[in-house]
């Protein structure tokens, strides 16, 4: 197992909660770092694909939230901080098809139910935590170095 | 694999934008309307074919580096769905066929010149 590494890189970003005009711009700020530092593909496809989901999760049911960017040598962690309406159930949350979404939010091609099950299956780690009327914490790890077990 | 260029032709398509990418090839495709299912299921290098046509698709092609969107049943781009689609460089096309007739089309036309590459 290796040491914890410092950071290569760290960010945050700040994400406005309901407006789907620029819903996806801070995935494709934190995909074009990730990319710009020559990450395998592969890492930067799944970075992308979990924090899109995440960011559309703000946008679509939190007041506002952060994501928080951190690369190290061995892996890139994402964190999804949310001011909003939290979670009560969180095991009914992760069932695949399961969405609170409005009609709107439907419409226009979110809200399948599929987001948190995308974010679970393409991350290394995953951790969900949620306080009713504060907020979501999403924590996000993709691991670099495939053998790196220190997360 | 087939060329942007030769879909257009064959497929009978209208370029709304993304006219110089029309040499980029494709190998695949995916159909899908919830951008969830999109995003796990579709590849790099994909043309993408949904009726949705609100600016979050060109997010969710830019991310998962599509060929291109089409847009199928004639459905047209929203304003701001264009304006962020040539400012990216996501080819957008429409088809007058359905989703179901165009994947269809678009799965022959890939298959059939397909060189020794599965899936």
């Amino acid at each position: 197992m290796s040491t914890p590494e410092a950071a290569l890189y760290e960010n945050s970003f700040f994400v406005e909660g309901g407006n789907f005009d620029t819903a996806g711009s801070v995935s494709s700020q934190i995909k074009a770092l990730l990319k710009h530092m020559r990450l395998p593909n592969d890492v930067v496809r799944r970075a992308a694909l979990v924090t899109y989901e995440s960011e559309i999760n703000i946008v679509s049911y939190a007041d506002h939230g952060r994501i928080y960017l951190k690369v190290t040598s061995d892996y890139v962690m994402i964190e999804a901080i949310d001011k909003g309406q939290g979670i009560a159930d969180i095991e009914l949350a992760m069932q695949e098809g399961y969405s609170t979404a409005t009609d709107k939010i439907r419409e226009m091609g979110f809200g399948a139910g599929m987001g948190l099950c995308n974010i679970r299956n393409f991350s290394d780690f995953f951790r969900i935590t949620s306080d009713v009327g504060k907020g979501t914490h999403l924590k996000m790890v993709i691991k670099i170095d495939k053998l790196f077990d220190g997360i | 694999m087939a060329t942007l260029g030769e879909i257009v032709a064959a497929l009978d398509l209208k370029v709304r934008s993304g006219e110089d990418k029309m040499g980029t090839e494709v190998h695949g495709g995916y159909t899908g309307d919830l951008l969830s299912d999109v995003m796990a299921g579709s590849k790099e290098g994909d043309l993408w074919i949904t009726r949705q046509t609100h600016q979050n698709i060109v997010a969710v092609a830019s991310l998962k580096d599509h060929a291109g969107i089409i847009l199928a049943g004639g459905a047209e781009p929203a304003a701001d769905t264009l304006e962020k689609a040539k400012r990216e460089g996501i080819p957008i096309l429409v088809s007058n066929r359905s989703a179901f007739e165009t994947a269809g089309m678009l799965f022959e036309m890939i298959s059939s010149q397909k060189t020794g590459r599965s899936g």
